[in-house]
């Protein structure tokens, strides 16, 4: 069952192939299997899963089953589980137990879905190699030795690895693109606003998205149809209607116009993943696309741009995290200042505390001009960039990352950790949606292929990594480590 | 040396919205700590705010009120600090685009002159809560009910002079906001609070002096001690060769003295930018219009109608229309009886003096606008005459009868015009006091006209009131002239 697609689990739930519950506890002993070596599980929810799947069987006896009804799914620790510890990778949280469900929480269990438990990640989604979790690093099922990306490393690994058919992740930076593309699977970050952020604990308030990550792009057209749309709860969602995104997966691509952004095919760029990279836009083109190149000219500003703006919102955000009300409180505190200072330091990884400074210190008197206001004006020349883009093509491809999945504990050096989100992170700025789709293989590790489209184009999105799916077979490859724990 | 003081007010309001600013929990006062704080005043991991439209509504009517300018967006920015009061470590205020812009509100002065006194902006925010320090030994605790709550900071221009048109102009506020419905308020709940800078600068010199800001001061008796306070403590201070330094001091009210809380170098660097959790307010023309024709008449409208239209005083004018619930109550006199210098004389006489004298406000006064107006009524119609009216205003203020009707029924207050029964009781008095009639036709003729009036009181006394006073000495007149 594991190395089924979310589709075809439905499908055999629907007929009665397998109960929702054989399918979760195939699921949930895959976790109790594996997971000790991958690590890509903060806290399993089995008896409750159980329970759940009970339900979803019930209500499938009763006619009253949905598309995703039974299906088992895991959740990236940043969404608040009502009666689960939500920890958000992070020690501060480690005794957190969320008192209330998040929207997207919500939804998929209306939708029937079951969750069988929360994925490991970067602390408070900060990282591109998920080696900063307070509960350690995950694995890549691919090779053990590899990182699985981050900061949904967690819910990329479980997926790869066959431990889940779905998960949900967030994307900050790339945070969904980067994990799927080095586990090999399909992750689409939606437009900013389309899904809701309510009960998603924040990093970067006006870049944090959720989206889904799975086999397929099939599979995250179904997760989509649950979870998008306008949440009164969040002011930043989009009151717009939310599209059938299985309507369209079959449309077909004749006509397509590609955009090659030539700023990402550049220096840095690992020779054997653009190959792969080039290979898969050849595909498209005999799927009917026509292809051309185009300019992104302020890509070189994204970075420095979004470690000004994502440190900031982070710095207030994580104000929050005092040791008064809830999470981590230092033993004994002599005085409120020491309560304050020893509950961070002790409850902060280094990475947060870095990102912490780095903000407070852009937004003091002073230096918010020369950063914060700045980069505010770069942010918008970049979604400029892409919007002049999309005059022109309908779509636009490249890397999702320079490099196939890089060695756990290989880079020391954060600026370089940093640099490898310079093909995603322009995205979150301009606010714009983007997938990776499995696109071959670099020295044996997976390579991401990335599709921007306009605001709202997931449809679309969905619809050119479907057709791509059809064609190639990238994305049913697993990694033997998924064999071997059968 | 001569001395001007300089004086600046920020006043918060707390609005009148039944739930919070950014959630829907409750703003009711005085229920148990920690009972009306949902997950987002709590600033719970993940929460959103979201901005509560009647908030927006209450700040853009002050602004109308003011005749301020109503920016088309306005935006929502994070002032940050720990404090344990403050949930989310950050209180979202409005920095850089507040929702109601420069604007202008009259104030009156003692002697009954106006002054316009400029404001700045005013800006929504959200209160934070209460640390209870005194309830739990060597511990702080944190009440959340407050979180959250919705405020309006009123910045004003350095326009002010003196203690006394701070407190003026805090009172021209008090009645705006009053008036409007936006803020029931009241002073010792904390719904209006004030911050106060002062500064003091010779006489004739143009550049400011360095001010210092007083917190959180809660009357407006306490406005003006510690604006009194601070205007002699620095006089003294400069006069003795010293400086004042920048700072943010507390006025206690126990030692009547403004004590400091911390410099400039203490002062925090809140590090303010725009909330992303939170989309720029946008309004409309159409909007605004649509505030604009509900807003009610204003005090300075009022006072200016009173005066023309009713033709009042000024001063009866100014104190009449300061609280809505007293303009109300005196309309409503009006109303009923028709005369506008008697209602006005009625409610700030007898009617003040006994709320006065009960600390009572005019929405609890036991005599109802209704029944006052009834009462004038039957003086103007000669029913009863001024002391028997005062005899039914304390008799209803008792709640000894529903109308100023039935206790003169009830208590035979009827006015006596019958001319037979007054010349038969002041035939009585003129025959039970020969000695006072011999005085009488004694004295000389421009003494009569007081030593009328001890008939006058022996008639009023054989009527127990209830004769008319003028025809009784009208009468009398001629009939101890007769004996002349």
């Amino acid at each position: 069952m594991h190395d089924k697609t979310v589709t075809q689990l439905a499908a055999a739930l629907k007929s009665g192939e397998f109960s929702s519950r054989e399918l979760t506890s195939h699921f949930l002993q895959r976790i109790e299997q594996a997971d000790g070596t991958l690590n890509s599980f903060i806290t399993v929810t089995a008896e409750q899963a159980l329970e759940q799947a009970e339900v979803a069987d019930q209500s499938r006896k009763a006619g009253n089953a949905g598309t995703l009804t039974g299906i088992p799914l895991a959740l990236k620790d940043i969404f608040c589980t009502q009666g689960v510890k939500t920890s958000c990778g992070s020690k501060m949280l480690d005794n957190f137990i969320a008192p209330y469900d998040a929207t997207v929480v919500e939804k998929l269990r209306t939708a029937g879905t079951i969750s069988l438990g929360k994925t490991n990640m970067d602390e408070f989604a900060m990282g591109s190699s998920n080696e900063n979790s307070h509960f350690g690093a995950v694995k890549n099922p691919w090779d053990l030795s590899a990182v699985p990306g981050g900061s949904s490393g967690g819910s990329a690994a479980a997926v790869s690895a066959g431990l889940v058919p779905a998960a949900m992740g967030t994307d900050t930076g790339g945070s969904i693109r980067q994990p799927a593309a080095f586990c090999g699977i399909t992750g689409l970050k939606p437009t900013y606003g389309r899904v809701s952020r309510y009960g998603m604990i924040a990093y970067a308030s006006s870049l944090d998205q959720a989206g889904p990550m799975a086999r397929t792009a099939e599979d995250c057209a179904h997760l989509m149809n649950v979870i998008a749309g306008h949440d009164v709860r969040d002011s930043t969602s989009v009151a717009r209607g939310v599209p059938d995104y299985t309507e369209t997966l079959n449309a077909p691509l004749s006509g397509l116009k590609i955009g090659l952004p030539k700023e990402y095919f550049g220096d840095g760029l690992d020779p054997e993943v653009e190959k792969a990279i080039r290979a898969a836009v050849k595909e498209y083109e005999s799927l009917g696309a026509t292809v051309r190149e185009v300019s992104l000219p302020h890509t070189h500003y994204a970075i420095p741009a979004y470690y000004v703006i994502a440190p900031a919102e982070a710095s207030s955000n994580l104000s929050r995290y005092d040791g008064v009300r809830f999470g981590h409180r230092c033993n004994a505190p002599a005085d409120l200042i020491d309560l304050y200072t020893r509950s961070r330091a002790e409850g902060f990884g280094e990475e947060v505390k870095r990102r912490i400074l780095i903000g407070t210190h852009t937004l003091s008197e002073g230096f918010f001009d020369a950063y914060y206001t700045k980069a505010q004006k770069v942010r918008r020349l970049i979604r400029q960039d892409f919007l002049d883009a999309f005059e022109d093509v309908d779509v636009l491809m490249g890397p999702a990352s320079p490099t196939p999945a890089f060695d756990l504990g290989a880079k020391k050096d954060p600026v370089s950790m940093y640099l490898q989100d310079i093909y995603t992170i322009a995205v979150n700025l301009a606010g714009i949606p983007g997938i990776s789709v499995p696109a071959g293989f670099a020295g044996g590790r997976p390579v991401g292929l990335q599709i921007l489209g306009t605001h709202f184009a997931e449809a679309q999105l969905l619809n050119v990594a479907h057709q791509f799916q059809q064609a190639t077979d990238w994305h049913l490859q697993l990694p033997a480590f998924a064999e071997e724990n059968a | 040396m001569q001395w001007e003081t300089v004086i600046g007010l920020e006043v918060h309001v707390q609005l009148a919205t039944r739930s919070k600013i950014f959630s829907g929990a409750s703003t009711a006062f005085g229920a148990e700590p920690n009972t009306q704080a949902c997950a987002v005043d709590l600033g719970l991991p993940g929460v959103l705010p979201v901005l509560n439209e009647q908030a927006v509504a209450m700040a853009v009517q002050f602004g109308l009120a003011v005749h301020a300018e109503i920016p088309e967006v306005s935006v929502f920015d994070r002032k940050n600090y720990f404090y344990p009061d403050l949930p989310k470590g950050y209180q979202t205020s409005q920095m850089y685009h507040p929702i109601v812009g420069a604007g202008e509100v009259e104030i009156t002065l003692d002697d009954d002159t106006t002054k316009r006194i400029r404001i700045h902006h005013a800006h929504l925010e959200e209160d934070a809560g209460k640390s209870l320090h005194e309830d739990f030994h060597g511990m702080t605790g944190i009440d959340l009910n407050r979180a959250g709550t919705p405020l309006l900071e009123i910045v004003s221009e350095p326009d002010m002079r003196s203690a006394k048109e701070a407190a003026a102009y805090l009172k021209a506020i008090h009645s705006i906001v009053t008036y409007l419905g936006i803020s029931d308020g009241n002073m010792a709940e904390g719904s209006m609070r004030c911050d106060v800078n002062v500064s003091v600068r010779p006489k004739g010199q143009e550049a400011f002096g360095t001010r210092a800001e007083v917190k959180n001061v809660n009357s407006f008796r306490f406005v003006e001690r510690a604006i009194a306070f601070e205007v002699e403590r620095q006089i003294e201070l400069i006069e003795d060769g010293g400086k004042v330094v920048q700072e943010t001091r507390l006025f206690d009210p126990e030692r009547d003295e403004t004590r400091s809380m911390r410099t400039k170098e203490e002062a925090n660097d809140y590090r303010y930018f725009p909330c992303p959790d939170l989309l720029p307010v946008v309004l409309d023309q159409a909007y605004l219009d649509h505030l604009r024709s509900q807003l009610p008449e204003l005090p300075a409208d009022k006072r200016a109608r009173f005066q023309t239209e009713l033709s009042l005083s000024a001063y009866d004018a100014n104190v009449l229309s300061a609280s809505r619930e007293m303009a109300e109550y005196f309309e409503q006199v009006n109303r009923v009886c028709g005369d506008a210098k008697q209602a006005a004389n009625w409610v700030q006489g007898e009617l003040s003096g006994a709320l006065n004298r009960e600390n009572l406000s005019i929405q609890n006064s036991p005599v109802s606008a209704q029944q006052l107006g009834e009462l004038i009524s039957r003086v103007l119609d000669d029913t009863i005459n001024g002391k028997a009216a005062k005899q039914v205003f304390q008799a209803l203020w008792n709640g000894q009868g529903e109308s100023a009707d039935a206790i003169i029924e009830a208590k035979g207050l009827k006015q006596v015009t019958d001319t037979g029964a007054i010349e038969a009781m002041i035939d009585q008095v003129i025959a039970e006091s020969p000695a006072q009639v011999a005085q009488y036709r004694d004295a000389e003729p421009e003494k009569r006209g007081k030593m009328i009036g001890y008939f006058v009181g022996q008639v009023m006394k054989a009527s127990r009131g209830t004769a008319n006073p003028q025809q009784v000495n009208g009468v009398l007149k001629t009939k101890l002239d007769a004996l002349l």
